[in-house]
């Protein structure tokens, strides 16, 4: 459902694939111009009958609100015009002004750039030296390692938040403990959120963690997909182990990495309850990244419109990725 | 490569090589099982806190391994306010959400994959486009929303927010296994005297029904383990779901890990049984290209 529980539970996504030909659809046959004209005339109407539901549905709940968001950042809706049904107040690009005006905006935006990137740069690096290790390991290995990463991957976003928060607790965290026991510092009742720093190492720990399953499975898939032979080639004709992987290896699966990286970034731009709770639902104002923003923003200054604004603003930073994402999508022929 | 034991140059030089590559699989097995242990360490943690006895939870020297095992944790976590209630709330909102979500999906993943229609390809990039909304955003206008259609507090207003969100993924995996059945098998079908209506449920339904099971065992996934969503729509506490409801172990006083863990470890449950189920499928489905585009 949301991009921060999609990772929990897996991606709603097409799992990309190494590049294969759509032999289905540009294959004779079906949808060939033999078979069109007929199934055109005989079903005009009944393919709008039955996508007619989906567009109903989808339009209710994305385009509606999304044509009210717009709406409602050129206004000034409050909590008195939410309950009362009254109409806003106009205010024009205010809202806007506003927040772009705003220095915390900015420090906010910073924060929420720098810890999506540091956790997509680690989880996709430990993504992929953990799906190349897994073409190497014994079959008993390989399975027991995809059992724990299943396990991993299966724990819902606010279980996983709340066996992080527990392991990070700052009298009987296993981690403090850890810490005194090994390092011999006395880092019992330390609390990691003091620092923000310390904080989001914490949350970026478990963001990573959740999410480096998915990465390394789908990258394990494209890893198979690269053939045996040619690497066995390369290997005899001389090439050490990052020539094989850079001039062999890489070009098969770097359609996969390349989407898989780019929805981390949307994901991990948009991390909101993995923050929300390990900040125990009221995290301070040096733990917000845009979504956590806008929704104090919207919900506790109650200055919906503010809140709107900041969301559309995401929204237009983070449509660049999603339209890369989809052109590779196209690309690759997930979507003829 | 030769396997064949004649010698042989290549054989001669395969006998060298292969010490050495067990060699080296040995310390690659190695990492494999640390990392192994590392990514599996918090979901051990999670059910070993579960079963910990209270004073060892409430110590200040943690030890990787409990001295004894109780289900005190359980207990209390089941006893706490609402457990049902939220029980109850999330089977209703996620599988009303699922099935409905099915029934669209199908629809749509039929004439997507069976049609070639005008404006075809715009609704699989409306449907992508959808996905890539951050949900943080849509946040305050489905809010606004529901509030202004009385749907703030109803199961109804959740379940239709988590049946959309299905749809793209739904549509889009339903529809690879659309185009791998052949219009051939319908066809011959509608024939041999079916209505067309008669040719899906015969001969296409039970074709659908793995990539239905698939889609919808990961729809009920995510639905089940939706936090924000549920957090803002719902504030009657009798309406909590269970990942809403997980927040009531932690008061002003501070939180009871061990019933907490428990909790989690009670609703993480059924998750992890799906997707030991759709893991499978989803490794069929990566080898068989079955969840096509």
């Amino acid at each position: 459902m949301t991009a921060a529980d999609t990772k929990a539970a897996g991606p709603p996504v097409p799992v990309p694939r190494a590049p294969e030909p759509d032999r289905v659809r540009k294959g004779p046959g079906r949808g060939s111009p033999a078979a069109g004209p007929r199934q055109r005339k005989k079903g005009a109407l009944l393919p709008y009958l039955l996508i007619l539901p989906a567009i109903v549905a989808i339009a209710a709940v994305y385009a509606f609100p999304l044509s009210k968001t717009v709406i409602m950042s050129f206004q000034d809706m409050g909590r008195k015009e939410l309950w009362t049904g009254d109409a806003p107040p106009w205010v024009g690009f205010e809202q806007f002004t506003n927040i772009l005006g705003d220095g915390e905006f900015w420090s906010v935006t910073g924060r929420t750039v720098v810890f999506m990137a540091v956790c997509v740069t680690v989880t996709m690096a430990a993504g992929l030296l953990i799906a190349l290790l897994m073409m190497r390991l014994t079959t008993w290995v390989r399975l027991v390692l995809t059992a724990c990463l299943v396990a991993a991957w299966s724990m819902p976003l606010m279980v996983a938040a709340s066996i992080f928060r527990w392991l990070s607790d700052s009298d009987y965290g296993l981690i403090n403990t850890l810490i005194a026991k090994v390092v011999g510092e006395d880092f019992l009742g330390h609390n990691w959120f003091l620092d923000p720093k310390q904080g989001f190492a914490i949350i970026s720990l478990l963001v990573i963690w959740g999410a480096i399953p998915f990465v390394v499975i789908t990258l394990y898939a494209a890893l198979t997909q690269v053939p045996k032979e040619l690497e066995e080639a390369a290997a005899l004709d001389g090439a050490n182990v990052f020539k094989v992987f850079t001039f062999v290896t890489w070009p098969v699966i770097r359609p996969v990495f390349t989407m898989v990286t780019t929805l981390s970034v949307i994901w991990d731009f948009n991390v909101f309850g993995q923050i929300w709770l390990l900040r125990g639902n009221k995290p301070e104002p040096e733990y917000e990244t845009l979504g956590l923003y806008s929704f104090s923003k919207a919900f506790e200054s109650t200055s919906f419109s503010q809140g709107t604004a900041i969301a559309l603003i995401t929204v237009v930073l983070l449509s660049g990725v999603a339209v890369y994402y989809l052109r590779q999508l196209m690309k690759t022929g997930e979507v003829e | 490569m030769s396997t064949s034991t004649a010698p042989s140059p290549a054989d001669a030089g395969q006998q060298t090589v292969r010490p050495d590559r067990k060699k080296t699989r040995w310390h690659y097995d190695i990492i494999g099982l640390v990392t192994a242990v590392v990514m599996a360490f918090p979901v051990y943690w999670l059910v070993i806190s579960a079963l910990r006895p209270n004073h060892e939870i409430r110590s200040y020297d943690q030890t990787l391994w409990p001295s004894s095992l109780t289900f005190d944790n359980f207990a209390r976590a089941v006893k706490q306010e609402n457990f049902a209630t939220a029980v109850q709330s999330s089977l209703i909102v996620s599988v009303t959400a699922v099935l409905g979500g099915m029934i669209i999906a199908t629809l749509a993943a039929l004439a997507i994959g069976r049609f070639r229609f005008f404006g075809r390809k715009s609704l699989l990039m409306v449907l992508i486009l959808v996905q890539m909304l951050p949900p943080t955003a849509m946040l305050i206008p489905i809010y606004a929303q529901l509030n202004a259609m009385g749907g703030l507090d109803e199961y109804w207003g959740l379940i239709v927010v988590y049946l959309v969100s299905t749809l793209p993924f739904a549509v889009v995996m339903i529809r690879g296994f659309v185009v791998n059945i052949p219009v051939e098998l319908e066809e011959s079908a509608m024939v041999d005297g079916c209505t067309r209506m008669q040719a899906f449920r015969r001969v296409i339904f039970p074709l659908l029904a793995p990539g239905l099971a698939a889609a919808s065992i990961f729809a009920l996934v995510n639905a089940w383990n939706e936090y924000l969503f549920a957090y803002i729509l719902i504030n009657d506490n009798s309406k909590y779901t269970l990942n809403v409801w997980l927040m009531t172990f932690t008061t002003e006083r501070g939180t009871d890990y061990g019933a907490l863990m428990a909790a989690s470890t009670l609703i993480a449950l059924p998750v992890v049984v799906f997707f030991m189920i759709i893991q499978k499928k989803m490794a069929a489905g990566l080898t068989s290209g079955a969840v096509k585009g």
